[in-house]
């Protein structure tokens, strides 16, 4: 039996701060401690989420995070075995306060040091809150991504396709916005949505005739510019009733190709033949009542069993990071000193992206 | 607007890539094209082909709203993608680097009002309005003299 271990994660790739606490194996392992600082709230009064930038910030917020974390779970630096930072993908300015808070605790306590890619850490966390088995298929679905992978191993994603253009999260946050409706989008157009016809409007479902998991959204995002456009001429403005039939209408767009593409990426997922069919959806936008229940459908359609991580677990936090750096600590890896940021680190670097447009070299 | 040097119809999403490429073709360290517009008019669109062309591969260019940067490594030079959308002010875009940056890199950036007093002098602006039709964009060029607006120019107006 493996030996378990005591590991201490770093996470400030985006707009939290966050640190926490995981002991025990890849095939079993809790979670001593998991502190998030998010900068949602505070804005959220003022209209809007912005992100938390300042490297400055992130460094501060950091070391109480560390802190917390630690004190949380009732250890000190002393008991951890192991520290795992997000090196990347992300922000620029983030990931290196992150990376620098790392490689701090790690050359003054001579802990081992990991650098953890942002999205093994989300692609991984099925295994530590479903204990799913390898091989099994995610969607990651989030403000900032949308893609399929078949997660092999700790270190083995393949990348089945995603969005080309934006994420599922960022077109509600945008359709939200352009129909006077709060921050952040998802929440307020699935709240309207709920009284609103999905029928009420044709709206485009992008590459759904298409082979393959590449999907589109910004086009949606435009077409219901364009509808809103039209109604605010036609009438006079944005009846209540009109806004809740276009955030229902493009709600059920959004959730038509996911879940039009989830078959698909299912029937090549299953082409691996794996042992115990398994499918988790996990990001922000998990948390959706109509996508989720909609994708749990699918599943249960095409025989595989359908999970989700709490969506404390779901949205970017240290937990993931420090799961994923006590797996591939696990596996004999480590980093040094010399461990940079990394703003783009693709998971599967070994396929080229499927680009479902094909408009590229239009001229030829 | 003032400074304008060139302005185009155009017609479909695939005018709007084909005018990305173009743009692309002249792109070199130092650039700045600041890419302006409402919400769907296309600023992803025009970014994505101009880097794709560049980059000559097949390579997903996502939306940088969440990311706020991207960076492309071409053969023969570093592409920013920027979308200031999120931000509230100029400090943000300090923060980011972007003050520093503007000299190693040819760069596309959206929103980019939020840059307030880092709008470097030599700047193009494309201004990428609604046309009548779905799919109909209006492109303006504008900005002061400079070797950036004189090779745009050429490719422009031939």
């Amino acid at each position: 039996m493996r030996a378990s271990m005591t590991v201490l994660g770093i996470e400030s790739s985006c707009d939290d701060t966050a640190a926490a606490v995981v002991f025990g194996t890849p095939d079993q392992a809790t979670i001593q401690s998991s502190i998030v600082e998010s900068q949602t709230d505070l804005h959220a009064a003022f209209g809007g989420v912005v992100p938390e930038l300042a490297a400055r910030a992130h460094a501060e917020k950091l070391d109480h995070c560390v802190e917390l974390a630690l004190r949380d779970a009732g250890l000190t630096l002393a008991d951890v075995d192991g520290i795992a930072v997000t090196s990347g993908p992300g922000l620029i300015g983030g990931v290196l306060s992150g990376v620098m808070c790392a490689k701090g605790l790690s050359a003054a306590t001579g802990l081992p040091l990991i650098g953890v890619n942002h999205l093994a850490g989300h692609a991984l966390t099925p295994r530590l809150t479903d204990a799913l088995h390898f091989p099994y298929l995610l969607l990651l679905v989030s403000g900032g991504h949308c893609q399929f992978l078949i997660v092999k191993s700790a270190t083995d994603f393949r990348r089945l396709g995603g969005t080309i253009d934006d994420a599922p999260g960022e077109a509600f946050d945008k359709v939200a916005k352009l129909l006077g409706l709060p921050q952040p989008g998802g929440p307020s157009v699935e709240a309207a949505a709920r009284n609103g016809n999905p029928k009420g409007f044709a709206l485009p479902r992008p590459l759904l005739d298409r082979d393959g998991c590449d999907m589109s959204f910004s086009g949606l995002k435009t077409a219901v510019l364009r509808m809103r456009d039209q109604l605010v001429e036609a009438d006079g403005g944005l009846t209540e009733q009109s806004r809740n039939d276009l955030c229902a209408s493009f709600q059920e767009a959004v959730c038509d190709v996911l879940a039009a593409k989830t078959s698909i990426a299912i029937k090549a997922y299953k082409g691996l033949s794996p042992a115990t069919p398994s499918f988790a959806v996990a990001g922000g936008v998990a948390a959706n009542q109509a996508i989720r229940g909609l994708l749990e459908t699918v599943c249960t359609e095409n025989g595989i069993a359908f999970s989700a991580p709490p969506l404390a677990l779901c949205t970017d936090n240290a937990a993931m990071i420090a799961y994923a750096g006590l797996t591939l600590f696990d596996l004999g890896r480590s980093s040094d000193l010399s461990l940079s940021a990394r703003p783009r680190w693709p998971l599967d670097q070994s396929q080229a992206p499927m680009l479902g447009s094909g408009k590229k070299g239009a001229k030829a | 607007m003032t400074n304008r040097f060139a302005t185009q119809s155009l017609k479909s999403a695939d005018d709007t890539a084909q005018l990305a490429q173009a743009v692309s073709s002249v792109l070199t360290t130092g650039d700045v094209l600041l890419l302006e517009g409402p919400l769907g008019a296309g600023k992803s669109h025009f970014a994505r082909h101009a880097i794709q062309a560049r980059l000559g591969r097949a390579e997903d260019v996502p939306s940088p709203t969440f990311t706020l940067v991207q960076v492309y490594e071409t053969p023969d030079l570093d592409i920013w993608h920027c979308d200031l959308y999120r931000l509230s002010d100029p400090d943000g875009a300090i923060e980011l680097g972007l003050e520093e940056a503007f000299e190693t890199a040819a760069y596309l950036i959206e929103w980019p009002s939020r840059l307030g007093d880092l709008r470097p002098a030599d700047a193009v602006t494309l201004q990428l309005a609604m046309g009548a039709g779905e799919d109909h964009r209006e492109a303006t060029f504008s900005g002061q003299p400079s070797g950036f607006r004189t090779r745009l120019e050429s490719v422009l107006n031939d």
